[in-house]
């Protein structure tokens, strides 16, 4: 292949020394395996089922762990680009309360301006995208952290939330849509339930959930979107120096988490009819705590949106096995700590193991 | 899309013939704002040959290999790339004519396996539209056959490139640079961090890659590494040159000497062996009198440098 190999200079003498400085025999398939970002995650949630099966006679029954998917995607939907936004190297705190503004908006421009629903999930999904937009350009044009640059969003997002929602509604949250042209066909979509026959059903955003996990993961490591990502999360400079499109690749993934808040927004807005201007405070870590659990790498560079479905489901697993159980509800918080320590030791554990076997 | 390598060897005909050479820098001077960091200086390159440009701190080596790679701009002399007069905007444009810089801390991601740091920025890809995907086996078959070509024989390439050793990840980035077409390869003291092993085998690859045909610019403060593997020395001092060779004019020796500064070298020399030898004076005597010992040592030179005056 090489127009002027040069063999003659590269004697078997070279090939040895290469060897010398680099490993022990090799055992890929084993070290590729431990070298999983979510492996341990995984051993994780094997704990947690093992765990609440025996605490709790019915949480291995069809519906308990239906709604225990279904408290998994309402997570993991938004923790799959959360996920893919750390690999990157970059945080994003306005992703929980995005997912109202998406809600808010669209039910209140679809009340206040037209008949359909669908207008108003239109236009929801544009100014959500803007939000996204305006997150990464901010973050790449002022260089600022992005831990700063979306907790100015979240609070700004917090407060419009609020006051719009008082100033045109005139309560803290907004006026059934229910009755509106629309309603049902988006309910479809975002909302509805799938019967699997015998009673079992899934909640259409497990389906979501999974097509995301799924094309995110192909994104990640199957084109060249997803070794942009790995890059400019790995080593920025190293990744501009070569050539990557670092500011685009930041805007995109920042889109990509405001595409998911506004499937989230309007999943929430379709199950419930109403939405309170003052909800998803706080989710952003849930997302964060997701990915992080899915072992994902706080500074970027390292993680997979399978880790973050695992770490999901661990959440949905705790927060409904704790009520299967019959515990009180105030213990979810302390057992979600508990978890997000455990389970970052045991990835940073695991990630040893596997450096060491490397 | 599917094969960014253009043919590397074309140069290697004319190695050392009557062509314009590769690269040729002519006086070339930069100034950062009140500041010359760079002036006068010349540099040659040509197909098929290694330019040492050799310098202590500062001496202006990181400046002149900026001006060459294409982050900056030279505000003196001119600057050709094969006869063509150029000014460089940006690396790309260096890149694009052919011109790859290694630079000391490699452009590589630590965590990302061997085969996507080969082909970062470049990756090779098949299908069309939404289902254009990258081509994940003829990249590992590429970097394994491009790495085995430089004589590296790594056998699994799915490691992260953190994990191999400095030699190694210097010897992938020069691998890159010669399997993307690069003609002139730039390397920034490729072998400052590695061990006198390590730094043998990158010199040994930094030959492969000059025997491949292309031209080869190697930043050093190493006389000794210059030396075995370079065609001509420039050397600078303070921003400008204080020397130019081919190799058959200079030895190792008047290298080192020149490269240290020549006689500022002698004269710290001289400036040691006093100091050890009054170290070893008074022992002998019994009597570690400071006062007489310095007397003793002291000498008839009487000034003191800093290096006495720990005492």
């Amino acid at each position: 292949m090489s127009p002027a190999a040069p063999a003659p200079t590269a004697p078997g003498g070279t090939d040895a020394a290469a060897r010398a400085a680099g490993s022990p025999p090799p055992r890929p398939s084993l070290r590729r395996l431990l070298g999983r970002p979510e492996l341990g995650s995984v051993v994780g949630a094997a704990a947690v089922l093992v765990f609440f099966s025996v605490v709790a006679d019915s949480f291995l029954r069809a519906s308990s762990l239906s709604t225990v998917l279904y408290a998994a995607s309402t997570i993991g939907i938004m923790a799959v680009p959360v996920a893919l936004l750390m690999i990157g190297g970059e945080f994003d705190l306005s992703a929980g309360v995005l997912v109202t503004t998406s809600a808010l908006v669209s039910s209140m421009f679809s009340y206040q301006m037209t008949a359909n629903v669908w207008v108003g999930i239109g236009v929801s999904l544009a100014v959500t995208l803007a939000v996204g937009v305006f997150n990464g350009v901010m973050l790449v044009r002022t260089k600022l952290p992005s831990f700063i640059v979306t907790l100015g969003t979240f609070l700004m997002l917090t407060g419009l939330n609020l006051g719009l929602t008082k100033l045109i509604s005139g309560t803290v949250s907004t006026k059934g849509i229910g009755d509106m042209e629309g309603f049902a066909s988006a309910r479809v979509l975002f909302a509805s339930r799938l019967d699997l026959g015998g009673g079992i059903g899934v909640r259409v955003t497990v389906v979501w959930w999974l097509a995301l996990v799924a094309l995110a993961t192909w994104v990640l490591l199957r084109t060249r979107a997803g070794n942009w990502i790995f890059a400019v999360g790995g080593d920025q400079e190293a990744a501009r120096a070569v050539g990557v499109p670092v500011a685009r690749t930041k805007v995109a993934l920042y889109t990509a988490v405001a595409f998911c808040a506004w499937v989230s927004g309007q999943h929430l807005l379709m199950s419930f009819d109403v939405v309170q201007s003052g909800e998803g405070v706080g989710n952003e870590f849930l997302y964060i705590i997701a990915a992080v659990i899915g072992g994902c790498l706080m500074t970027g560079g390292y993680g997979s949106a399978i880790g973050s479905a695992v770490g999901a489901l661990i959440f949905g697993m705790t927060s409904k096995g704790i009520v299967y159980a019959q515990w009180d509800q105030d213990w979810f918080k302390f057992f979600l700590g508990a978890m997000l320590l455990l389970a970052t030791l045991l990835n940073a554990w695991v990630r040893k193991k596997a450096e060491a076997t490397a | 899309m599917t094969d960014g390598r253009r043919t590397a060897g074309d140069g290697a005909a004319a190695a050392g013939g009557g062509e314009a050479p590769l690269l040729e820098l002519t006086g070339i001077g930069k100034d950062y704002g009140a500041v010359r960091a760079l002036e006068g200086v010349s540099l040659t390159v040509r197909a098929g040959e290694i330019t040492c440009v050799l310098g202590d701190n500062g001496a202006g080596k990181s400046t002149l290999i900026k001006i060459v790679s294409g982050l900056h701009r030279h505000d003196a002399g001119t600057y050709r790339i094969g006869g063509e007069e150029v000014v460089l905007g940006s690396p790309r444009e260096a890149l694009d004519r052919g011109i790859a810089t290694v630079h000391q801390d490699l452009a590589v991601v630590p965590l990302m396996p061997v085969w996507r740091n080969f082909f970062l920025g470049s990756e090779l890809t098949r299908g069309r539209g939404p289902l254009r995907r990258l081509d994940v086996r003829a990249m590992r078959a590429t970097t394994r056959d491009a790495l085995l070509r430089m004589g590296i024989d790594l056998h699994d390439v799915d490691r992260p490139i953190g994990t191999l050793s400095g030699g190694q990840r210097q010897c992938t980035a020069i691998a890159r640079a010669v399997h993307f077409g690069a003609k002139v390869l730039v390397l920034d003291e490729p072998t400052a961090a590695l061990g006198v092993k390590q730094a043998g085998v990158v010199l040994k690859y930094v030959a492969a890659a000059r025997d491949a045909g292309l031209g080869v610019v190697l930043i050093t403060h190493n006389p000794h590494h210059a030396h075995l593997v370079g065609d001509r020395f420039v050397l600078l001092k303070r921003g400008t040159m204080a020397g130019s060779h081919a190799r058959e004019e200079i030895s190792l020796e008047e290298l080192t000497r020149q490269m240290a500064g020549g006689s500022e070298l002698e004269q710290i020399g001289h400036e040691l062996e006093r100091a050890s030898l009054r170290r070893r004076d008074p022992a002998p005597d019994g009597a570690p009198e400071p006062d007489g010992e310095q007397a003793r040592g002291g000498g008839p030179g009487g000034g003191r440098n800093p290096g006495e005056g720990g005492r």
